[in-house]
Protein backbone atom coordinates (compact mmCIF):
# COMPACT_ATOMS: atom_id res chain seq x y z
CA UNK A 1 0.00 0.00 0.00
CA UNK A 2 1.22 3.38 -0.84
CA UNK A 3 0.93 6.68 1.20
CA UNK A 4 -1.84 8.29 2.01
CA UNK A 5 -2.72 11.04 -0.47
CA UNK A 6 -3.16 14.62 0.64
CA UNK A 7 -4.87 17.96 -0.60
CA UNK A 8 -4.87 21.30 0.47
CA UNK A 9 -8.01 23.16 -0.37
CA UNK A 10 -8.08 27.06 -0.19
CA UNK A 11 -10.83 29.14 0.17
CA UNK A 12 -11.53 32.69 1.69
CA UNK A 13 -8.66 33.68 3.84
CA UNK A 14 -5.58 35.34 3.78
CA UNK A 15 -2.91 32.20 3.08
CA UNK A 16 -1.43 32.59 6.33
CA UNK A 17 -2.61 29.40 7.50
CA UNK A 18 -1.24 28.01 4.36
CA UNK A 19 1.95 29.95 5.07
CA UNK A 20 1.56 28.46 8.46
CA UNK A 21 1.83 24.96 7.04
CA UNK A 22 5.05 25.30 4.46
CA UNK A 23 6.60 26.70 8.21
CA UNK A 24 7.16 23.42 9.19
CA UNK A 25 10.55 24.07 6.83
CA UNK A 26 12.16 21.07 7.12
CA UNK A 27 9.70 19.02 8.90
CA UNK A 28 7.93 19.28 5.18
CA UNK A 29 10.40 16.83 4.29
CA UNK A 30 8.70 14.38 7.15
CA UNK A 31 5.58 15.24 5.94
CA UNK A 32 6.12 14.03 2.42
CA UNK A 33 8.17 11.13 4.10
CA UNK A 34 4.27 10.38 5.67
CA UNK A 35 1.82 11.67 2.72
CA UNK A 36 2.41 11.91 -0.76
CA UNK A 37 1.00 15.91 -1.74
CA UNK A 38 -1.25 15.63 -4.91
CA UNK A 39 -3.21 19.29 -4.82
CA UNK A 40 -1.27 22.40 -3.17
CA UNK A 41 -2.27 25.28 -5.79
CA UNK A 42 0.88 27.52 -3.59
CA UNK A 43 3.69 24.69 -4.15
CA UNK A 44 2.05 22.88 -6.83
CA UNK A 45 0.44 23.01 -10.99
CA UNK A 46 -2.25 20.40 -10.26
CA UNK A 47 -5.15 22.01 -11.34
CA UNK A 48 -7.80 19.63 -10.01
CA UNK A 49 -7.98 18.30 -6.75
CA UNK A 50 -7.98 14.37 -7.22
CA UNK A 51 -9.20 11.71 -4.62
CA UNK A 52 -7.35 11.49 -1.80
CA UNK A 53 -7.58 10.48 1.74
CA UNK A 54 -7.00 13.57 3.91
CA UNK A 55 -8.11 17.08 2.86
CA UNK A 56 -6.78 20.23 4.60
CA UNK A 57 -9.23 23.11 3.73
CA UNK A 58 -8.19 26.80 4.82
CA UNK A 59 -10.23 29.55 4.36
CA UNK A 60 -14.49 29.50 4.34
CA UNK A 61 -16.78 29.28 1.61
CA UNK A 62 -18.48 32.11 0.39
CA UNK A 63 -22.23 31.16 0.13
CA UNK A 64 -22.65 33.75 -2.84
CA UNK A 65 -20.07 31.81 -4.56
CA UNK A 66 -21.48 28.97 -6.14
CA UNK A 67 -17.46 28.05 -7.06
CA UNK A 68 -16.42 28.24 -3.64
CA UNK A 69 -19.70 26.34 -2.14
CA UNK A 70 -19.09 23.69 -4.95
CA UNK A 71 -15.12 23.94 -4.06
CA UNK A 72 -15.80 22.36 -0.86
CA UNK A 73 -18.51 20.11 -1.41
CA UNK A 74 -16.16 18.31 -4.01
CA UNK A 75 -13.32 18.15 -0.72
CA UNK A 76 -16.05 16.57 0.79
CA UNK A 77 -16.54 14.22 -1.22
CA UNK A 78 -13.16 13.55 -2.33
CA UNK A 79 -11.86 12.55 0.88
CA UNK A 80 -11.92 9.78 3.39
CA UNK A 81 -10.78 12.60 6.34
CA UNK A 82 -11.80 16.70 6.30
CA UNK A 83 -9.67 19.19 8.06
CA UNK A 84 -10.56 22.94 8.68
CA UNK A 85 -7.19 23.92 9.12
CA UNK A 86 -6.98 27.25 10.42
CA UNK A 87 -9.36 30.09 12.10
CA UNK A 88 -11.05 30.71 8.75
CA UNK A 89 -12.39 27.32 7.99
CA UNK A 90 -13.01 26.27 12.01
CA UNK A 91 -14.45 29.42 13.14
CA UNK A 92 -14.76 31.86 10.30
CA UNK A 93 -12.80 34.28 11.84
CA UNK A 94 -12.89 37.69 10.77
CA UNK A 95 -15.19 36.47 7.72
CA UNK A 96 -17.58 36.73 10.86
CA UNK A 97 -17.87 40.10 10.17
CA UNK A 98 -18.09 40.32 6.30
CA UNK A 99 -21.25 42.54 5.44
CA UNK A 100 -20.72 42.60 1.85
CA UNK A 101 -20.75 46.20 -0.38
CA UNK A 102 -16.73 45.73 -1.15
CA UNK A 103 -15.93 45.73 -4.81
CA UNK A 104 -14.64 44.00 -6.75
CA UNK A 105 -17.49 41.74 -5.71
CA UNK A 106 -19.71 44.13 -3.42
CA UNK A 107 -22.42 41.00 -3.48
CA UNK A 108 -19.86 38.16 -1.33
CA UNK A 109 -21.73 38.46 1.97
CA UNK A 110 -21.48 35.78 4.06
CA UNK A 111 -19.01 33.55 4.71
CA UNK A 112 -19.88 31.14 7.62
CA UNK A 113 -17.43 28.36 9.04
CA UNK A 114 -17.24 25.43 6.96
CA UNK A 115 -18.74 22.37 9.43
CA UNK A 116 -22.27 24.26 8.64
CA UNK A 117 -21.92 23.05 5.13
CA UNK A 118 -20.20 20.04 5.33
CA UNK A 119 -18.98 17.25 8.25
CA UNK A 120 -15.80 18.34 9.97
CA UNK A 121 -13.97 15.84 11.13
CA UNK A 122 -10.87 17.49 12.37
CA UNK A 123 -11.19 21.36 13.66
CA UNK A 124 -7.84 23.10 14.29
CA UNK A 125 -8.65 26.88 15.08
CA UNK A 126 -5.74 29.23 15.42
CA UNK A 127 -5.10 32.30 12.96
CA UNK A 128 -2.91 30.72 12.03
CA UNK A 129 -2.14 27.49 14.29
CA UNK A 130 1.38 26.60 14.87
CA UNK A 131 2.93 24.92 12.19
CA UNK A 132 3.23 21.58 14.04
CA UNK A 133 -0.46 21.28 14.72
CA UNK A 134 0.07 20.57 10.55
CA UNK A 135 2.72 17.83 10.99
CA UNK A 136 0.84 16.72 14.62
CA UNK A 137 -2.22 16.28 12.93
CA UNK A 138 -0.98 14.48 9.70
CA UNK A 139 1.32 12.04 11.70
CA UNK A 140 -1.78 11.54 13.95
CA UNK A 141 -3.70 10.81 11.38
CA UNK A 142 -1.10 8.39 9.61
CA UNK A 143 -0.97 6.43 12.38
CA UNK A 144 -4.15 6.54 13.59
CA UNK A 145 -3.78 8.09 16.78
CA UNK A 146 -7.56 8.55 17.65
CA UNK A 147 -6.23 9.62 21.42
CA UNK A 148 -4.97 12.71 19.79
CA UNK A 149 -7.35 13.32 17.02
CA UNK A 150 -10.56 12.60 19.16
CA UNK A 151 -10.15 16.07 20.76
CA UNK A 152 -10.02 17.58 17.03
CA UNK A 153 -12.82 16.25 16.24
CA UNK A 154 -15.49 17.31 18.95
CA UNK A 155 -17.71 20.65 17.60
CA UNK A 156 -16.87 22.41 20.73
CA UNK A 157 -13.21 23.10 19.22
CA UNK A 158 -14.77 24.53 15.87
CA UNK A 159 -17.77 26.40 14.74
CA UNK A 160 -18.62 30.07 15.56
CA UNK A 161 -16.02 31.14 18.50
CA UNK A 162 -14.71 33.86 20.23
CA UNK A 163 -13.03 35.11 23.57
CA UNK A 164 -16.31 34.65 25.29
CA UNK A 165 -15.64 31.07 25.44
CA UNK A 166 -13.45 31.57 28.13
CA UNK A 167 -16.34 33.03 30.12
CA UNK A 168 -19.20 30.99 28.81
CA UNK A 169 -17.46 27.70 28.91
CA UNK A 170 -14.60 28.05 31.55
CA UNK A 171 -14.54 31.17 33.66
CA UNK A 172 -18.63 30.55 33.96
CA UNK A 173 -18.12 26.82 35.21
CA UNK A 174 -15.43 27.51 37.52
CA UNK A 175 -12.69 26.15 35.83
CA UNK A 176 -10.41 29.13 34.86
CA UNK A 177 -7.36 28.54 37.37
CA UNK A 178 -5.27 31.78 35.79
CA UNK A 179 -2.56 30.08 34.30
CA UNK A 180 -2.34 32.29 30.91
CA UNK A 181 -2.17 29.49 28.34
CA UNK A 182 -5.23 31.52 26.35
CA UNK A 183 -3.10 34.85 26.81
CA UNK A 184 -0.39 33.28 25.31
CA UNK A 185 -2.37 31.98 22.14
CA UNK A 186 -4.09 34.79 21.35
CA UNK A 187 -2.69 35.71 18.11
CA UNK A 188 -4.11 39.49 18.32
CA UNK A 189 -3.09 40.01 21.99
CA UNK A 190 -6.87 40.72 22.60
CA UNK A 191 -6.38 39.12 25.96
CA UNK A 192 -4.92 40.35 28.99
CA UNK A 193 -4.74 38.68 32.39
CA UNK A 194 -7.06 41.05 34.87
CA UNK A 195 -7.14 39.38 38.50
CA UNK A 196 -5.76 35.99 36.85
CA UNK A 197 -8.72 35.73 34.46
CA UNK A 198 -8.84 36.34 30.94
CA UNK A 199 -9.87 39.94 29.81
CA UNK A 200 -11.06 39.98 26.00
CA UNK A 201 -10.74 43.28 23.81
CA UNK A 202 -13.47 42.60 21.84
CA UNK A 203 -12.07 45.12 19.19
CA UNK A 204 -9.22 42.79 18.94
CA UNK A 205 -10.94 39.72 18.71
CA UNK A 206 -10.70 37.76 15.26
CA UNK A 207 -12.76 34.91 16.98
CA UNK A 208 -10.12 32.13 15.53
CA UNK A 209 -11.04 30.28 18.73
CA UNK A 210 -6.86 29.64 19.45
CA UNK A 211 -7.63 31.02 23.29
CA UNK A 212 -10.70 28.38 24.19
CA UNK A 213 -8.47 25.66 22.74
CA UNK A 214 -5.49 26.13 23.90
CA UNK A 215 -7.02 26.71 27.28
CA UNK A 216 -5.79 23.77 29.72
CA UNK A 217 -9.16 23.52 31.03
CA UNK A 218 -11.10 22.92 27.88
CA UNK A 219 -10.07 19.34 27.44
CA UNK A 220 -6.97 18.06 28.62
CA UNK A 221 -5.36 15.55 26.41
CA UNK A 222 -4.20 12.89 29.04
CA UNK A 223 -3.24 9.93 27.45
CA UNK A 224 -1.56 11.74 24.79
CA UNK A 225 0.48 14.07 27.46
CA UNK A 226 1.02 10.30 29.60
CA UNK A 227 2.65 8.56 26.23
CA UNK A 228 4.66 11.86 25.71
CA UNK A 229 5.49 11.78 29.29
CA UNK A 230 7.16 8.10 28.31
CA UNK A 231 9.30 9.14 25.78
CA UNK A 232 10.76 11.98 27.81
CA UNK A 233 11.74 9.80 30.34
CA UNK A 234 13.80 7.57 28.24
CA UNK A 235 15.17 9.96 25.48
CA UNK B 1 8.34 0.76 47.79
CA UNK B 2 5.67 1.74 45.64
CA UNK B 3 3.76 5.16 46.15
CA UNK B 4 0.67 6.48 44.44
CA UNK B 5 -0.58 9.96 43.06
CA UNK B 6 3.28 10.30 42.54
CA UNK B 7 3.23 9.98 38.89
CA UNK B 8 5.74 8.86 37.02
CA UNK B 9 9.68 9.61 38.46
CA UNK B 10 13.12 8.00 37.82
CA UNK B 11 14.27 9.65 41.14
CA UNK B 12 12.93 11.24 44.33
CA UNK B 13 15.45 12.97 46.93
CA UNK B 14 15.88 15.48 50.03
CA UNK B 15 17.70 18.80 48.42
CA UNK B 16 18.35 21.90 49.32
CA UNK B 17 20.68 24.76 47.88
CA UNK B 18 24.35 24.95 49.00
CA UNK B 19 24.65 29.22 48.56
CA UNK B 20 23.62 30.20 52.24
CA UNK B 21 22.26 33.61 50.65
CA UNK B 22 20.08 31.39 48.14
CA UNK B 23 18.59 29.60 51.53
CA UNK B 24 18.13 32.55 53.71
CA UNK B 25 15.91 34.05 50.87
CA UNK B 26 14.05 30.87 49.31
CA UNK B 27 10.68 29.87 50.57
CA UNK B 28 12.16 26.40 52.01
CA UNK B 29 15.47 24.62 50.64
CA UNK B 30 16.16 26.78 47.83
CA UNK B 31 16.19 24.50 45.37
CA UNK B 32 14.18 25.74 42.39
CA UNK B 33 15.98 29.00 42.56
CA UNK B 34 19.37 27.04 42.73
CA UNK B 35 18.10 25.10 39.36
CA UNK B 36 17.58 28.22 37.60
CA UNK B 37 20.53 30.13 38.58
CA UNK B 38 22.76 26.58 37.66
CA UNK B 39 20.81 26.67 34.68
CA UNK B 40 21.57 30.19 33.48
CA UNK B 41 24.95 30.11 34.41
CA UNK B 42 25.65 27.10 32.52
CA UNK B 43 23.72 28.01 29.35
CA UNK B 44 21.13 25.15 29.64
CA UNK B 45 18.29 28.15 29.39
CA UNK B 46 18.88 31.22 27.91
CA UNK B 47 16.21 32.71 30.24
CA UNK B 48 13.32 31.70 32.46
CA UNK B 49 9.74 32.84 32.55
CA UNK B 50 9.51 33.16 36.84
CA UNK B 51 6.89 34.80 39.20
CA UNK B 52 7.84 37.46 41.89
CA UNK B 53 6.57 39.62 44.55
CA UNK B 54 5.22 42.76 42.56
CA UNK B 55 5.08 46.36 43.94
CA UNK B 56 1.81 45.51 45.50
CA UNK B 57 1.71 43.88 48.36
CA UNK B 58 1.41 40.05 48.06
CA UNK B 59 0.56 40.29 44.24
CA UNK B 60 2.29 38.22 41.98
CA UNK B 61 4.31 39.77 38.90
CA UNK B 62 5.71 37.70 35.63
CA UNK B 63 8.58 38.44 33.96
CA UNK B 64 11.44 36.68 32.17
CA UNK B 65 14.61 36.61 33.96
CA UNK B 66 18.06 35.99 31.93
CA UNK B 67 20.73 36.55 34.72
CA UNK B 68 21.02 34.75 37.87
CA UNK B 69 20.55 38.38 39.69
CA UNK B 70 16.53 38.48 37.97
CA UNK B 71 16.58 35.01 39.29
CA UNK B 72 17.19 35.78 42.44
CA UNK B 73 13.85 37.96 42.62
CA UNK B 74 11.61 35.06 42.28
CA UNK B 75 12.64 32.99 45.20
CA UNK B 76 9.80 33.01 47.50
CA UNK B 77 6.26 31.53 47.28
CA UNK B 78 3.92 33.88 46.54
CA UNK B 79 0.46 32.15 47.32
CA UNK B 80 -1.75 33.82 44.79
CA UNK B 81 -2.90 33.43 40.53
CA UNK B 82 0.22 34.51 38.36
CA UNK B 83 -1.01 34.03 34.84
CA UNK B 84 2.53 33.79 33.58
CA UNK B 85 1.94 31.15 30.80
CA UNK B 86 1.86 34.68 28.98
CA UNK B 87 5.33 35.40 29.39
CA UNK B 88 6.55 32.58 27.30
CA UNK B 89 5.07 34.66 24.51
CA UNK B 90 7.08 37.51 25.48
CA UNK B 91 10.43 35.92 25.99
CA UNK B 92 10.36 34.09 22.60
CA UNK B 93 8.85 37.04 20.40
CA UNK B 94 10.10 40.28 22.13
CA UNK B 95 13.51 38.72 23.69
CA UNK B 96 14.25 35.59 20.71
CA UNK B 97 14.67 33.60 23.86
CA UNK B 98 15.66 29.75 22.40
CA UNK B 99 16.25 28.09 25.59
CA UNK B 100 13.26 28.48 27.86
CA UNK B 101 13.21 27.38 31.42
CA UNK B 102 9.35 27.66 33.42
CA UNK B 103 8.45 27.68 36.86
CA UNK B 104 5.24 26.70 36.97
CA UNK B 105 1.95 25.16 39.34
CA UNK B 106 0.87 22.03 38.35
CA UNK B 107 -2.08 22.74 36.32
CA UNK B 108 0.74 25.01 34.50
CA UNK B 109 2.51 22.47 33.36
CA UNK B 110 -0.84 20.96 32.46
CA UNK B 111 -0.93 23.79 30.40
CA UNK B 112 2.71 23.88 28.77
CA UNK B 113 2.30 19.98 27.99
CA UNK B 114 -1.01 20.05 26.09
CA UNK B 115 0.83 22.75 24.29
CA UNK B 116 3.63 21.00 22.99
CA UNK B 117 0.81 18.85 21.63
CA UNK B 118 -1.54 21.12 20.35
CA UNK B 119 0.50 24.08 19.24
CA UNK B 120 -2.76 26.20 18.80
CA UNK B 121 -1.28 29.29 19.38
CA UNK B 122 2.18 28.77 20.59
CA UNK B 123 4.44 28.81 17.50
CA UNK B 124 7.75 29.09 18.49
CA UNK B 125 7.50 28.36 21.50
CA UNK B 126 6.95 24.56 21.94
CA UNK B 127 10.63 23.85 20.49
CA UNK B 128 12.14 26.78 22.68
CA UNK B 129 11.15 25.51 25.54
CA UNK B 130 14.44 23.53 27.38
CA UNK B 131 13.07 22.81 31.18
CA UNK B 132 9.82 22.77 32.76
CA UNK B 133 9.81 22.72 36.70
CA UNK B 134 7.12 22.17 38.80
CA UNK B 135 6.51 23.24 42.03
CA UNK B 136 3.91 21.17 44.33
CA UNK B 137 0.39 22.87 45.11
CA UNK B 138 -3.09 21.90 46.98
CA UNK B 139 -4.75 25.18 46.21
CA UNK B 140 -4.18 28.57 45.07
CA UNK B 141 -5.43 31.96 46.41
CA UNK B 142 -6.84 35.21 44.90
CA UNK B 143 -4.44 38.31 46.10
CA UNK B 144 -7.47 39.57 47.55
CA UNK B 145 -7.90 36.43 49.20
CA UNK B 146 -4.55 36.35 50.91
CA UNK B 147 -5.95 40.24 52.83
CA UNK B 148 -8.89 38.64 53.78
CA UNK B 149 -7.14 35.47 55.67
CA UNK B 150 -4.42 37.22 56.93
CA UNK B 151 -5.72 40.76 58.07
CA UNK B 152 -9.26 39.41 58.11
CA UNK B 153 -8.70 36.29 60.02
CA UNK B 154 -4.92 36.78 61.39
CA UNK B 155 -5.68 40.88 61.99
CA UNK B 156 -2.12 41.20 60.82
CA UNK B 157 -1.21 44.04 57.99
CA UNK B 158 -0.20 42.21 54.89
CA UNK B 159 2.49 44.61 55.08
CA UNK B 160 4.30 43.02 58.07
CA UNK B 161 4.71 39.65 56.59
CA UNK B 162 7.71 38.07 55.56
CA UNK B 163 6.75 34.30 54.05
CA UNK B 164 4.07 32.65 53.59
CA UNK B 165 3.32 28.59 53.88
CA UNK B 166 0.85 25.95 54.03
CA UNK B 167 1.82 23.10 56.59
CA UNK B 168 0.30 20.73 58.58
CA UNK B 169 -2.92 21.65 58.03
CA UNK B 170 -1.98 25.32 58.78
CA UNK B 171 -1.84 28.82 57.03
CA UNK B 172 1.43 30.63 58.53
CA UNK B 173 2.75 33.65 58.28
CA UNK B 174 6.13 34.94 59.07
CA UNK B 175 6.98 38.26 60.29
CA UNK B 176 6.02 41.13 62.40
CA UNK B 177 3.55 38.94 64.54
CA UNK B 178 2.90 35.80 62.33
CA UNK B 179 -0.69 34.68 61.79
CA UNK B 180 -1.36 30.82 62.00
CA UNK B 181 -4.88 29.98 60.70
CA UNK B 182 -6.45 26.53 60.25
CA UNK B 183 -6.13 25.68 56.25
CA UNK B 184 -10.14 24.35 56.44
CA UNK B 185 -10.73 28.19 57.31
CA UNK B 186 -8.32 29.77 54.98
CA UNK B 187 -9.26 27.22 51.66
CA UNK B 188 -12.78 29.06 51.91
CA UNK B 189 -11.02 31.51 49.77
CA UNK B 190 -9.43 29.31 47.35
CA UNK B 191 -10.09 29.68 44.03
CA UNK B 192 -12.76 27.30 42.89
CA UNK B 193 -11.22 25.68 39.92
CA UNK B 194 -8.45 24.18 42.08
CA UNK B 195 -10.86 21.79 43.57
CA UNK B 196 -11.74 19.85 40.23
CA UNK B 197 -7.13 19.41 39.92
CA UNK B 198 -6.06 16.05 40.66
CA UNK B 199 -2.17 17.16 40.47
CA UNK B 200 -0.31 17.62 44.03
CA UNK B 201 3.03 17.56 42.61
CA UNK B 202 3.19 18.48 38.99
CA UNK B 203 3.42 14.94 37.68
CA UNK B 204 4.12 15.97 33.82
CA UNK B 205 7.25 18.39 34.70
CA UNK B 206 10.97 17.79 34.16
CA UNK B 207 11.47 18.46 37.94
CA UNK B 208 8.85 18.68 40.44
CA UNK B 209 10.01 20.85 44.04
CA UNK B 210 8.16 21.65 47.15
CA UNK B 211 8.38 21.12 50.97
CA UNK B 212 5.78 18.77 52.30
CA UNK B 213 7.98 14.68 52.63
CA UNK B 214 11.14 16.49 53.58
CA UNK B 215 12.62 18.19 57.01
CA UNK B 216 11.91 22.54 57.51
CA UNK B 217 14.77 24.36 55.18
CA UNK B 218 14.71 21.39 52.59
CA UNK B 219 13.03 20.00 49.29
CA UNK B 220 11.26 17.18 47.81
CA UNK B 221 12.29 16.54 44.35
CA UNK B 222 11.12 14.64 42.13
CA UNK B 223 13.08 13.40 38.98
CA UNK B 224 10.57 12.58 36.51
CA UNK B 225 12.10 13.49 32.57
CA UNK B 226 15.87 12.48 31.08
CA UNK B 227 16.32 16.27 30.92
CA UNK B 228 15.48 16.74 34.35
CA UNK B 229 17.85 14.12 35.99
CA UNK B 230 20.97 15.27 33.83
CA UNK B 231 19.76 19.30 34.94
CA UNK B 232 20.21 18.24 38.66
CA UNK B 233 23.07 15.98 38.97
CA UNK B 234 24.97 18.46 36.66
CA UNK B 235 24.31 20.75 39.64
CA UNK B 236 24.83 18.86 42.21
CA UNK B 237 28.00 17.65 40.88
CA UNK B 238 29.20 21.29 40.36
CA UNK B 239 28.55 21.93 44.04
CA UNK B 240 25.37 23.99 43.76
CA UNK B 241 23.07 21.15 45.45
CA UNK B 242 23.04 19.79 48.77
CA UNK B 243 20.83 16.02 48.52
CA UNK B 244 19.98 13.71 51.11
CA UNK B 245 17.91 10.54 50.75
CA UNK B 246 14.62 11.02 51.04
CA UNK B 247 13.01 8.88 54.24
CA UNK B 248 9.95 6.62 54.04
CA UNK B 249 7.99 8.70 56.39
CA UNK B 250 8.06 12.30 54.56
CA UNK B 251 6.90 10.40 51.38
CA UNK B 252 4.00 8.65 53.18
CA UNK B 253 2.90 11.80 54.69
CA UNK B 254 3.16 13.35 50.95
CA UNK B 255 1.44 10.19 49.25
CA UNK B 256 -1.16 10.73 51.50
CA UNK B 257 -1.77 14.95 50.38
CA UNK B 258 -1.48 13.57 46.89
CA UNK B 259 -4.24 10.69 47.49
CA UNK B 260 -6.27 13.33 49.05
CA UNK B 261 -6.29 16.02 46.53
CA UNK B 262 -6.95 13.56 43.83
CA UNK B 263 -10.24 12.44 45.96
CA UNK B 264 -11.30 15.42 46.41
CA UNK B 265 -10.94 16.15 42.80
CA UNK B 266 -12.95 13.05 42.34
CA UNK B 267 -15.55 14.14 44.83
CA UNK B 268 -15.99 17.54 43.37
CA UNK B 269 -16.15 16.45 39.91
CA UNK B 270 -18.97 14.63 40.26
CA UNK B 271 -20.68 17.11 42.00
CA UNK B 272 -20.43 19.42 39.09
CA UNK B 273 -21.98 17.03 36.47
CA UNK B 274 -24.98 16.15 38.85
CA UNK B 275 -25.56 19.74 38.76
CA UNK B 276 -25.18 19.64 34.50
CA UNK B 277 -22.34 22.25 34.83
CA UNK B 278 -19.62 21.47 32.14
CA UNK B 279 -16.09 19.83 33.36
CA UNK B 280 -12.93 19.78 31.52
CA UNK B 281 -12.82 16.65 29.21
CA UNK B 282 -10.35 14.08 30.69
CA UNK B 283 -8.94 16.27 33.17
CA UNK B 284 -8.55 13.22 35.87
CA UNK B 285 -5.40 11.63 35.98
Amino acid sequence: MGRPKLAYVHLAACSGCEISFLDNFERLLDIMEMVDVEYMTLIMDAREAPKVDIVFVDGAACLQSREAVETLKKARENSSYLVAWGGCSTTATINNFCRGGQLPQPQHEAFPPISRLVKVDAFVPGSPPAPQMAYNVIKAFVEGDLDYLKYLSSYEVGGYACGCDLWKDIVENSLCIGCGACAMACPTRAITMEMGRPNVIFDRCVKCGACYAQCPRSFLPTAAIEGMMKRLMEE
Amino acid sequence: MAYQGFGRYKEAFTARSSDDYIRSVAQDGGTVTSLICYALESGFIDGAVLTRKSEEEWVPEQYVATTREEALESAKSVYALSPSLYWLKEATREKALTRIGYVGLPCQVEAIRKMQLYPFGARDIVDSLALVIGIFCYENFYPASLKAIVEGLGEEPLSDVVRMRCSSGRFITEGEKGVSVPLRQASRYIQDGDRICPDLVSEWADISVGSVGSEPGWNTVFLRTKTGLDLFRRAVAAGKLEVKEIGEQGLRELEKLALDKKSRARKNIEKRRALGLYVTRDIYY
